[in-house]
């Protein structure tokens, strides 16, 4: 869909602001956990759509592979940028989550955050890849090999967490299965859609802004026959000049 | 000579040279047999243990292996890219894939020959009986072949950067966590202090079948692309 | 205004508040920062435009002037 960026822009705010209008003054408590459940209608929609996009990353590192187009690697490198990016903030409200919740700021016992740490490590990873492969075009394939494996990696890490969780333990966090009335339903969905177009947003955000800088490359390259000061970040991810 | 060789030939053919080097220059698994009998020593003193049983056991175990498995990983390619085997593939008219699964073949071997010395060991330092070493076996060898699929699949990449001996053990480390976490839930149970303990032994063998195969097909799939030039 | 005032929910001033308020604040705080930061490249990506812009419109008046002189001479 090719949505311009201004509606996009708009579309988030709109979302968003009526996703949190909606858990304040809208969805009642949770009758388990009170006024701290209101957390999950921020955190768990930046999780899933943090891992979605690690996953959308792999596809685009596939179309990469496969068409040696800069295109897809610099969607790709973006993708997991704005994931890495929703992945601290997933960690950070989980964390706040388990301190509101049992008083600690950390706790093995739920393995989805678990699973969603060991997958923000790995993808945490893809940065020191780059910069240590100076070579443009290897960097960008071997980026896809590794974006292509990290995308398979997440569902079986998840898999696997659940599965080494003691079967006396029971999930604490009530997700998306167990318990939602109607109302919860309604502000998760919006909640959801907002995190989405946010990520979308962002994500195009970015990508717009790369491949301009690299138009510039290209006209001072033109003109004068000098490379421009691009700095340390300049090295590492595709210029996407089209 | 006609036909180009079968992929299954050259595999073989692969595979025979790495292990007649290896045997040759003893480079790869005595240094692994040192590595991990120091580092059992290392953890008598660190957990202050003569004895270990249950999590502690598979735990001490498994991450030595494992820390052996990166030392062997680390060095896996290094002879292609200093000796031009990575060019010598791409030219021959055979397919490239054969290099992974040779390499990831020859980790295997060589983390069986290392059990074979190090779990003797294991036992003779910490263990107080064997009977939970024969179902441990299963697991050890699945997880074997996790170490060696994803090592040989990652390690192209390390090899070719510039950060080598870094970048190896920082994606790996991530990417086989959950065999780890499969192992050690099937090894804390095996070596529990009141005998073998099969609490869901055949999840945690399906998980790391699962994962090694997954695995397998991703370096198949993809392993060409870190071929080209 | 008044009706929204006595619409809005009783926010419990005990710590279940607090840390619902964190959380949504740190997102907050993230957003803002990264508009922040896209919005300082956006300044020089306009600053390099501004000089490349600049540098093209005096080649073109030097190379103009240069054909100046061949008609003249």
């Amino acid at each position: 869909m090719n949505l311009s960026l201004r509606v996009l822009a708009v579309a988030t705010a709109v979302l968003i602001g009526v996703g949190f209008a909606l858990v304040f003054f809208y969805v009642p408590n949770e009758a388990d956990q009170g006024f701290i459940q209101k957390i999950f209608y921020l955190h768990v929609p930046l999780a899933v759509i943090a891992l979605g996009g690690f996953v959308l990353a792999g596809i685009h590192a596939i179309r990469h592979l496969r068409t040696g187009d800069p295109v897809h690697d610099a969607r790709a490198y973006v993708s997991i940028h704005t994931s890495v990016i929703f992945g601290v903030a997933v960690l950070i409200t989980g964390a706040i989550w388990a301190k509101a919740s049992w008083g600690r700021w950390w706790v093995w016992d739920e393995p989805t955050l678990v699973s969603f740490l060991i997958v923000f490590l790995l993808y945490a990873t893809y940065y020191p890849l780059r910069y240590a492969i100076p070579d443009r075009e290897r960097q960008g394939r071997y980026a896809s090999v590794f974006a292509i494996t990290a995308g398979a990696f997440v569902p079986l890490n998840f898999m696997a967490v659940r599965a080494a969780e003691s079967l006396v333990h029971p999930r604490t966090f009530a997700t998306a299965d167990g318990g939602l009335t109607g109302k919860m339903w309604l502000t998760f969905l919006v909640c959801f859609a907002g995190m989405a177009a946010l990520w979308w947003t962002l994500v195009r955000f970015e990508l717009t802004a790369k491949r301009t800088s690299g138009q510039i490359s290209r006209l001072r390259r033109a003109l004068d026959g000098t490379a421009p000061a691009g700095g340390v970040a300049a090295r590492i991810a595709p210029g996407a000049t089209r | 000579m006609n036909a180009p060789p079968s992929t299954r030939a050259v595999i073989a053919t692969l595979l025979g040279k790495d292990l007649r080097v290896e045997l040759r220059t003893l480079q790869s698994v005595p240094a692994m047999v040192l590595f991990s009998t120091t580092i059992y020593v290392i953890f008598r003193f660190g957990l202050d243990r003569t004895e270990l049983a249950g999590p502690l056991a598979a735990g001490v175990l498994l991450v030595t292996i494992l820390f052996a498995a990166l030392l062997a990983i680390n060095r896996l390619f290094v002879a292609e890219r200093e000796q031009g085997g990575f060019e010598a593939i791409r030219l021959a008219p055979v397919d490239g894939t054969a290099l992974f699964f040779a390499k990831a073949a020859a980790l295997v071997v060589y983390l069986v020959a290392l059990e074979v010395v190090a779990l003797p060991v294991f036992w003779l330092f910490f263990l107080d009986s064997g009977e939970g070493l024969l179902p441990l076996l299963p697991v050890l060898l699945l997880l074997d072949v996790a170490f060696a699929v994803t090592g040989a699949l990652i390690s192209p990449i390390a090899t070719n950067s510039t950060a080598r001996d870094l970048i190896g053990p920082l994606i790996l480390l991530p990417l086989l966590v959950p065999p780890m976490i499969a192992a050690s839930a099937a090894g804390q149970r095996v070596l529990a202090a009141a005998g073998p303990d099969y609490d869901r032994y055949g999840t945690w063998l399906g998980i790391l079948g699962l994962y090694d195969l997954i695995f397998l097909l991703i370096g198949w799939a993809v392993f060409d692309f870190l071929l080209e030039d | 205004m008044i009706a929204l005032l006595a619409e809005t929910p009783a926010l419990p001033l005990d710590e279940a508040g607090e840390y619902v308020a964190a959380a949504y604040i740190v997102f907050v705080v993230l957003l803002v920062i990264y508009v922040g930061l896209m919005a300082a490249k956006l300044a020089r990506i306009s600053r390099d435009l501004e000089e490349l812009a600049t540098l093209a419109e005096s080649k073109q008046q030097a190379a103009s002037n240069e054909q100046r002189e061949k008609v003249a001479s």
